[in-house]
Protein backbone atom coordinates (compact mmCIF):
# COMPACT_ATOMS: atom_id res chain seq x y z
CA UNK A 1 0.00 0.00 0.00
CA UNK A 2 2.70 2.44 0.41
CA UNK A 3 4.28 1.79 -2.61
CA UNK A 4 1.14 2.40 -4.19
CA UNK A 5 0.76 5.68 -2.31
CA UNK A 6 4.18 6.83 -3.40
CA UNK A 7 2.97 5.75 -6.94
CA UNK A 8 0.48 8.38 -7.29
CA UNK A 9 2.00 11.07 -4.97
CA UNK A 10 4.74 11.27 -8.37
CA UNK A 11 2.51 9.84 -10.53
CA UNK A 12 -0.38 11.08 -12.72
CA UNK A 13 -3.59 11.51 -10.16
CA UNK A 14 -2.80 13.46 -7.24
CA UNK A 15 -4.09 12.57 -3.65
CA UNK A 16 -5.14 15.06 -0.99
CA UNK A 17 -2.92 14.26 1.82
CA UNK A 18 -4.97 13.11 4.87
CA UNK A 19 -3.49 15.61 7.20
CA UNK A 20 -4.28 18.39 4.92
CA UNK A 21 -8.09 16.90 4.26
CA UNK A 22 -8.97 16.57 8.34
CA UNK A 23 -7.09 20.46 9.20
CA UNK A 24 -9.30 22.17 6.51
CA UNK A 25 -12.69 20.68 8.30
CA UNK A 26 -10.84 21.62 11.22
CA UNK A 27 -10.45 25.28 9.81
CA UNK A 28 -13.83 25.30 8.54
CA UNK A 29 -15.61 24.28 11.67
CA UNK A 30 -13.57 26.89 13.30
CA UNK A 31 -14.48 29.96 10.92
CA UNK A 32 -18.21 28.21 11.23
CA UNK A 33 -18.02 29.05 14.60
CA UNK A 34 -16.40 32.51 14.11
CA UNK A 35 -18.79 33.91 12.10
CA UNK A 36 -21.76 33.14 14.50
CA UNK A 37 -20.13 34.45 17.48
CA UNK A 38 -19.56 37.75 15.45
CA UNK A 39 -23.14 38.37 15.62
CA UNK A 40 -23.27 38.97 19.11
CA UNK A 41 -21.21 42.63 18.41
CA UNK A 42 -22.74 45.26 16.80
CA UNK A 43 -19.93 46.46 14.45
CA UNK A 44 -22.58 48.21 11.95
CA UNK A 45 -22.13 47.58 8.35
CA UNK A 46 -18.75 45.94 9.35
CA UNK A 47 -21.25 43.00 10.36
CA UNK A 48 -22.22 42.19 6.95
CA UNK A 49 -18.59 42.49 5.34
CA UNK A 50 -16.94 40.58 7.79
CA UNK A 51 -19.02 37.69 7.51
CA UNK A 52 -19.25 37.77 3.79
CA UNK A 53 -14.88 37.66 4.43
CA UNK A 54 -15.52 34.54 6.55
CA UNK A 55 -17.27 33.05 3.70
CA UNK A 56 -15.32 33.38 1.19
CA UNK A 57 -12.02 32.31 2.81
CA UNK A 58 -14.41 29.16 4.08
CA UNK A 59 -15.65 29.07 -0.04
CA UNK A 60 -11.83 29.24 -1.05
CA UNK A 61 -10.61 26.51 1.52
CA UNK A 62 -13.22 24.28 -0.12
CA UNK A 63 -12.34 24.92 -3.46
CA UNK A 64 -8.90 24.75 -3.16
CA UNK A 65 -8.37 21.57 -1.11
CA UNK A 66 -11.91 19.77 -1.43
CA UNK A 67 -12.34 20.55 -4.82
CA UNK A 68 -8.43 20.22 -5.91
CA UNK A 69 -8.44 23.38 -7.71
CA UNK A 70 -4.66 23.54 -5.69
CA UNK A 71 -3.24 20.76 -7.36
CA UNK A 72 -5.17 20.80 -10.54
CA UNK A 73 -4.20 22.19 -13.97
CA UNK A 74 -4.61 26.11 -12.96
CA UNK A 75 -7.54 26.79 -16.37
CA UNK A 76 -10.23 25.00 -13.99
CA UNK A 77 -9.17 27.70 -11.39
CA UNK A 78 -9.38 30.40 -14.06
CA UNK A 79 -12.84 29.23 -15.32
CA UNK A 80 -13.82 29.11 -11.32
CA UNK A 81 -12.76 32.22 -10.49
CA UNK A 82 -13.75 34.16 -13.80
CA UNK A 83 -17.40 32.84 -13.07
CA UNK A 84 -17.33 34.49 -9.82
CA UNK A 85 -16.30 37.56 -11.41
CA UNK A 86 -19.10 37.80 -13.50
CA UNK A 87 -21.34 37.09 -11.00
CA UNK A 88 -20.02 39.80 -8.71
CA UNK A 89 -20.20 42.10 -12.47
CA UNK A 90 -23.74 40.98 -12.47
CA UNK A 91 -24.74 42.16 -8.42
CA UNK A 92 -22.92 45.40 -8.32
CA UNK A 93 -24.05 46.43 -11.37
CA UNK A 94 -28.08 46.09 -10.14
CA UNK A 95 -27.00 47.19 -6.77
CA UNK A 96 -25.67 50.64 -8.75
CA UNK A 97 -29.11 50.60 -10.63
CA UNK A 98 -31.30 50.22 -8.00
CA UNK A 99 -29.79 52.81 -5.58
CA UNK A 100 -30.79 55.48 -8.61
CA UNK A 101 -34.06 54.20 -8.11
CA UNK A 102 -34.40 54.97 -4.72
CA UNK A 103 -38.15 55.83 -4.11
CA UNK A 104 -36.93 58.62 -1.37
CA UNK A 105 -35.01 60.56 -3.69
CA UNK A 106 -38.40 60.78 -6.20
CA UNK A 107 -40.09 61.92 -2.81
CA UNK A 108 -38.24 65.50 -3.37
CA UNK A 109 -39.45 65.97 -6.60
CA UNK A 110 -42.59 64.50 -7.93
CA UNK A 111 -45.51 64.53 -5.44
CA UNK A 112 -47.80 68.06 -5.13
CA UNK A 113 -48.23 68.16 -1.30
CA UNK A 114 -51.14 69.30 0.32
CA UNK A 115 -51.12 73.51 0.46
CA UNK B 1 -13.17 -0.42 -28.09
CA UNK B 2 -10.77 -2.86 -28.97
CA UNK B 3 -12.66 -3.60 -32.30
CA UNK B 4 -12.01 -0.17 -32.86
CA UNK B 5 -8.75 -0.54 -32.40
CA UNK B 6 -7.77 -3.40 -34.08
CA UNK B 7 -10.18 -1.98 -37.11
CA UNK B 8 -7.80 0.67 -37.01
CA UNK B 9 -4.48 -1.30 -36.88
CA UNK B 10 -4.11 -0.88 -33.18
CA UNK B 11 -2.43 -3.04 -31.84
CA UNK B 12 -2.42 -1.49 -28.38
CA UNK B 13 -5.31 -3.39 -26.79
CA UNK B 14 -3.76 -3.21 -23.54
CA UNK B 15 -4.61 -0.27 -22.45
CA UNK B 16 -6.93 0.91 -19.75
CA UNK B 17 -10.81 -0.43 -20.66
CA UNK B 18 -11.88 3.13 -19.60
CA UNK B 19 -9.84 4.57 -21.86
CA UNK B 20 -11.91 6.34 -24.63
CA UNK B 21 -10.52 5.96 -28.06
CA UNK B 22 -10.53 9.51 -28.77
CA UNK B 23 -7.70 10.75 -25.65
CA UNK B 24 -4.24 9.59 -25.42
CA UNK B 25 -3.77 8.81 -22.11
CA UNK B 26 -6.44 8.29 -19.38
CA UNK B 27 -4.84 11.61 -17.39
CA UNK B 28 -6.26 13.18 -20.42
CA UNK B 29 -9.27 12.27 -20.13
CA UNK B 30 -9.51 12.62 -16.90
CA UNK B 31 -8.95 16.23 -16.82
CA UNK B 32 -11.14 16.92 -19.63
CA UNK B 33 -14.35 15.37 -17.50
CA UNK B 34 -13.48 17.57 -14.94
CA UNK B 35 -12.95 20.50 -17.13
CA UNK B 36 -16.53 19.30 -18.34
CA UNK B 37 -17.84 19.67 -15.09
CA UNK B 38 -15.79 22.68 -13.84
CA UNK B 39 -17.99 24.54 -17.29
CA UNK B 40 -21.28 22.62 -15.44
CA UNK B 41 -20.59 24.23 -12.21
CA UNK B 42 -20.46 27.63 -13.84
CA UNK B 43 -23.36 27.63 -15.12
CA UNK B 44 -24.69 26.54 -11.22
CA UNK B 45 -23.14 29.52 -10.19
CA UNK B 46 -24.45 31.35 -12.36
CA UNK B 47 -27.61 30.38 -11.79
CA UNK B 48 -27.36 31.17 -8.03
CA UNK B 49 -25.91 34.35 -8.98
CA UNK B 50 -29.15 35.17 -9.88
CA UNK B 51 -30.48 34.41 -6.69
CA UNK B 52 -28.23 36.07 -4.77
CA UNK B 53 -28.54 38.96 -7.03
CA UNK B 54 -32.30 39.71 -5.99
CA UNK B 55 -31.09 38.76 -2.49
CA UNK B 56 -28.49 41.97 -2.73
CA UNK B 57 -31.23 44.17 -4.52
CA UNK B 58 -34.03 43.81 -2.13
CA UNK B 59 -31.16 44.14 0.58
CA UNK B 60 -29.93 47.14 -0.55
CA UNK B 61 -33.58 48.78 -0.66
CA UNK B 62 -35.43 47.24 2.47
CA UNK B 63 -32.88 46.63 5.04
CA UNK B 64 -35.35 46.53 7.53
CA UNK B 65 -36.93 43.28 6.03
CA UNK B 66 -33.87 41.41 6.43
CA UNK B 67 -33.63 42.55 9.79
CA UNK B 68 -36.89 42.01 11.02
CA UNK B 69 -37.39 38.48 9.40
CA UNK B 70 -34.27 37.25 10.17
CA UNK B 71 -35.37 36.80 13.67
CA UNK B 72 -37.79 33.99 12.78
CA UNK B 73 -35.23 32.04 11.57
CA UNK B 74 -32.97 29.74 13.81
CA UNK B 75 -29.29 30.50 14.11
CA UNK B 76 -28.70 27.14 16.12
CA UNK B 77 -30.48 25.14 13.59
CA UNK B 78 -28.85 26.37 10.45
CA UNK B 79 -25.21 26.69 12.05
CA UNK B 80 -26.05 22.46 12.26
CA UNK B 81 -26.99 22.64 9.02
CA UNK B 82 -23.58 24.33 8.27
CA UNK B 83 -21.56 21.68 10.29
CA UNK B 84 -23.21 18.50 8.93
CA UNK B 85 -22.87 19.85 5.31
CA UNK B 86 -18.81 20.83 6.28
CA UNK B 87 -18.43 17.40 7.43
CA UNK B 88 -20.05 15.85 4.65
CA UNK B 89 -18.08 17.46 2.37
CA UNK B 90 -14.66 16.04 4.72
CA UNK B 91 -16.38 12.46 4.27
CA UNK B 92 -16.77 12.96 0.34
CA UNK B 93 -12.80 14.36 0.23
CA UNK B 94 -11.94 11.17 1.83
CA UNK B 95 -13.91 9.32 -0.38
CA UNK B 96 -12.22 10.61 -3.55
CA UNK B 97 -9.03 9.93 -1.52
CA UNK B 98 -9.85 6.26 -1.06
CA UNK B 99 -10.70 5.59 -4.33
CA UNK B 100 -7.54 7.08 -5.55
CA UNK B 101 -5.87 4.63 -3.22
CA UNK B 102 -7.77 1.62 -4.57
CA UNK B 103 -9.46 0.87 -0.79
CA UNK B 104 -12.53 -0.26 -1.56
CA UNK B 105 -14.40 -0.49 1.51
CA UNK B 106 -13.50 2.88 2.98
CA UNK B 107 -14.77 4.07 -0.37
CA UNK B 108 -17.93 2.58 0.78
CA UNK B 109 -18.17 3.69 3.76
CA UNK B 110 -17.26 7.49 3.19
CA UNK B 111 -20.03 7.67 0.42
CA UNK B 112 -22.60 5.75 2.78
CA UNK B 113 -21.67 8.88 5.68
CA UNK B 114 -22.13 11.59 3.14
CA UNK B 115 -25.63 10.27 1.77
CA UNK B 116 -26.63 10.04 5.98
CA UNK B 117 -25.14 13.76 6.02
CA UNK B 118 -27.60 14.39 3.10
CA UNK B 119 -30.44 13.28 4.97
CA UNK B 120 -29.84 15.01 8.11
CA UNK B 121 -29.56 18.22 6.27
CA UNK B 122 -32.86 17.63 4.79
CA UNK B 123 -34.45 16.57 8.18
CA UNK B 124 -33.12 19.84 9.75
CA UNK B 125 -34.88 21.58 6.82
CA UNK B 126 -37.98 19.61 6.87
CA UNK B 127 -38.17 20.94 10.89
CA UNK B 128 -37.38 24.58 10.05
CA UNK B 129 -40.04 24.47 6.97
CA UNK B 130 -42.40 22.90 8.74
CA UNK B 131 -42.10 25.50 11.50
CA UNK B 132 -42.88 28.23 9.15
CA UNK B 133 -45.71 26.52 7.76
CA UNK B 134 -47.23 26.14 10.49
CA UNK B 135 -46.99 29.84 11.55
CA UNK B 136 -47.47 31.46 8.27
CA UNK B 137 -44.05 32.25 7.30
CA UNK B 138 -44.34 32.01 4.11
CA UNK B 139 -44.14 33.72 0.34
CA UNK B 140 -46.23 36.30 -0.87
CA UNK B 141 -49.86 36.32 -0.24
CA UNK B 142 -48.97 33.08 2.17
CA UNK B 143 -47.33 35.19 4.17
CA UNK B 144 -49.89 35.73 7.28
CA UNK B 145 -48.71 35.52 10.79
CA UNK B 146 -51.43 37.30 12.48
CA UNK B 147 -53.39 34.49 11.60
CA UNK B 148 -51.63 32.27 13.73
CA UNK B 149 -50.66 34.38 16.20
CA UNK B 150 -53.21 34.02 18.66
CA UNK B 151 -53.05 30.04 18.35
CA UNK B 152 -49.49 29.94 19.37
CA UNK B 153 -46.72 31.76 21.53
CA UNK B 154 -43.54 30.48 20.90
CA UNK B 155 -42.48 32.83 18.29
CA UNK B 156 -40.63 35.97 18.12
CA UNK B 157 -43.93 38.27 19.48
CA UNK B 158 -47.15 37.77 21.14
CA UNK B 159 -49.89 39.78 19.75
CA UNK B 160 -51.69 41.46 22.04
CA UNK B 161 -55.56 41.69 21.50
CA UNK B 162 -56.74 44.89 20.22
CA UNK B 163 -60.22 46.38 21.89
CA UNK B 164 -63.05 45.94 19.83
CA UNK B 165 -63.67 50.01 19.34
CA UNK B 166 -60.34 50.41 18.25
CA UNK B 167 -61.06 48.20 14.82
CA UNK B 168 -64.41 50.09 14.32
CA UNK B 169 -63.21 53.20 14.83
CA UNK B 170 -60.70 53.39 11.26
CA UNK B 171 -60.47 50.74 8.63
CA UNK B 172 -56.84 52.31 8.89
CA UNK B 173 -53.86 51.20 10.72
CA UNK B 174 -52.41 54.08 13.04
CA UNK B 175 -49.33 52.49 11.51
CA UNK B 176 -49.80 53.71 8.41
CA UNK B 177 -50.33 57.28 10.19
CA UNK B 178 -46.96 57.05 11.94
CA UNK B 179 -45.15 56.20 9.00
CA UNK B 180 -46.55 59.63 6.16
CA UNK B 181 -48.05 61.70 8.20
CA UNK B 182 -48.57 64.03 5.43
CA UNK B 183 -50.59 62.29 2.80
CA UNK B 184 -48.83 62.77 -0.79
CA UNK B 185 -51.22 63.00 -4.33
CA UNK B 186 -50.63 64.90 -6.76
CA UNK B 187 -54.06 65.83 -6.57
CA UNK B 188 -55.41 68.65 -4.82
CA UNK B 189 -58.29 67.39 -2.33
CA UNK B 190 -61.87 68.43 -3.03
CA UNK B 191 -62.30 67.85 0.63
CA UNK B 192 -61.19 71.00 2.45
CA UNK B 193 -58.49 70.06 5.54
CA UNK B 194 -60.18 69.36 8.83
CA UNK B 195 -58.41 70.08 11.94
CA UNK B 196 -59.49 67.06 13.52
CA UNK B 197 -60.44 64.26 11.75
CA UNK B 198 -59.64 62.09 10.03
CA UNK B 199 -56.55 62.31 11.48
CA UNK B 200 -57.60 63.22 13.79
CA UNK B 201 -58.41 60.23 15.23
CA UNK B 202 -54.80 59.12 15.44
CA UNK B 203 -55.10 60.90 18.82
CA UNK B 204 -57.38 58.42 20.22
CA UNK B 205 -55.34 55.96 19.57
CA UNK B 206 -52.64 54.21 22.60
CA UNK B 207 -49.70 54.31 20.46
CA UNK B 208 -48.12 51.45 23.23
CA UNK B 209 -50.94 49.27 22.40
CA UNK B 210 -49.76 49.25 18.43
CA UNK B 211 -46.04 49.14 19.65
CA UNK B 212 -45.99 45.48 17.77
CA UNK B 213 -47.35 46.19 14.59
CA UNK B 214 -45.13 49.60 14.55
CA UNK B 215 -42.34 47.65 14.93
CA UNK B 216 -42.99 45.55 11.92
CA UNK B 217 -41.96 46.63 8.36
CA UNK B 218 -44.25 46.51 5.34
CA UNK B 219 -43.80 43.13 2.58
CA UNK B 220 -42.05 41.02 5.16
CA UNK B 221 -43.35 38.35 2.82
CA UNK B 222 -40.07 38.71 0.92
CA UNK B 223 -37.77 37.87 2.54
CA UNK B 224 -39.89 34.62 3.26
CA UNK B 225 -40.07 34.35 -1.11
CA UNK B 226 -35.93 34.68 -1.11
CA UNK B 227 -35.83 32.49 1.56
CA UNK B 228 -37.80 29.83 0.44
CA UNK B 229 -36.26 29.69 -3.22
CA UNK B 230 -32.70 30.27 -2.15
CA UNK B 231 -32.80 27.70 0.61
CA UNK B 232 -35.78 25.56 -1.79
CA UNK B 233 -33.39 25.28 -4.76
CA UNK B 234 -30.42 24.61 -2.38
CA UNK B 235 -32.25 21.54 -0.74
CA UNK B 236 -33.03 20.35 -4.54
CA UNK B 237 -28.89 20.24 -5.63
CA UNK B 238 -28.79 18.70 -1.77
CA UNK B 239 -31.17 15.63 -3.27
CA UNK B 240 -29.52 15.53 -6.92
CA UNK B 241 -26.49 15.04 -5.41
CA UNK B 242 -27.69 12.14 -2.62
CA UNK B 243 -29.27 10.53 -5.91
CA UNK B 244 -25.79 10.83 -7.76
CA UNK B 245 -24.01 9.53 -4.44
CA UNK B 246 -26.07 6.89 -4.27
CA UNK B 247 -25.37 5.31 -8.21
CA UNK B 248 -21.86 5.90 -7.14
CA UNK B 249 -21.99 4.12 -4.01
CA UNK B 250 -23.76 1.59 -6.06
CA UNK B 251 -21.09 1.06 -8.67
CA UNK B 252 -18.47 0.84 -5.83
CA UNK B 253 -20.11 -1.61 -4.36
CA UNK B 254 -19.73 -3.52 -7.57
CA UNK B 255 -16.44 -2.33 -7.69
CA UNK B 256 -16.17 -0.25 -10.79
CA UNK B 257 -13.68 2.01 -8.83
CA UNK B 258 -9.98 1.52 -8.39
CA UNK B 259 -6.91 3.73 -8.52
CA UNK B 260 -7.14 3.81 -12.65
CA UNK B 261 -10.77 4.73 -13.10
CA UNK B 262 -12.19 6.79 -10.04
CA UNK B 263 -13.96 9.85 -11.97
CA UNK B 264 -16.87 9.73 -11.64
CA UNK B 265 -16.16 9.46 -7.45
CA UNK B 266 -14.58 12.71 -8.31
CA UNK B 267 -16.56 14.84 -10.63
CA UNK B 268 -19.57 13.73 -8.03
CA UNK B 269 -17.47 14.78 -4.99
CA UNK B 270 -16.95 18.23 -7.21
CA UNK B 271 -20.88 18.56 -7.27
CA UNK B 272 -21.33 17.79 -3.73
CA UNK B 273 -18.46 20.63 -2.68
CA UNK B 274 -20.31 23.17 -4.82
CA UNK B 275 -23.85 22.31 -2.86
CA UNK B 276 -22.00 23.27 0.62
CA UNK B 277 -20.18 26.35 -0.69
CA UNK B 278 -23.54 27.13 -1.64
CA UNK B 279 -24.51 26.74 1.82
CA UNK B 280 -21.60 28.53 3.19
CA UNK B 281 -23.10 31.83 1.75
CA UNK B 282 -26.50 31.19 2.31
CA UNK B 283 -26.01 30.76 5.97
CA UNK B 284 -24.83 34.13 7.14
CA UNK B 285 -26.74 36.03 4.37
CA UNK B 286 -29.91 34.65 5.75
CA UNK B 287 -29.20 33.48 9.53
CA UNK B 288 -26.62 36.17 10.26
CA UNK B 289 -28.20 39.19 9.51
CA UNK B 290 -27.51 41.83 12.11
Amino acid sequence: MSDEIKKHERGVFHVAPLPVLIGVWAALMVFTWLTVAITHYDLGDWNLWIAMLIATVKASLVALYFMHLRYDKPFNAVVFIGSLFFVMLFVSFALMDTIEYHPELILDYAPVLHP
Amino acid sequence: MSERNQAQGNPDASHSPHLSHHFATPLQQYETGKLGMWLFLVTEIVLFGGLFCAYAVYRANHPEIFVYAHKYLDVSLGALNTAVLIFSSLTMALAVRSAQLNQQKALIRFLAVTILCGFVFLAVKAVEYEHKWKHGLLWGVHYNPEKHNTESHDIGHEAKSLPDHANESSPMLPTENLHNPIPTTNEKSAIAPAADAPRGLASRFDPDLYEHIRDVPKNVQIFFGIYFVMTGLHALHVIIGMGLIGWILRRSIQGHFSAAYFTPVDLTGLYWHLVDLIWIYLFPLLYLIH
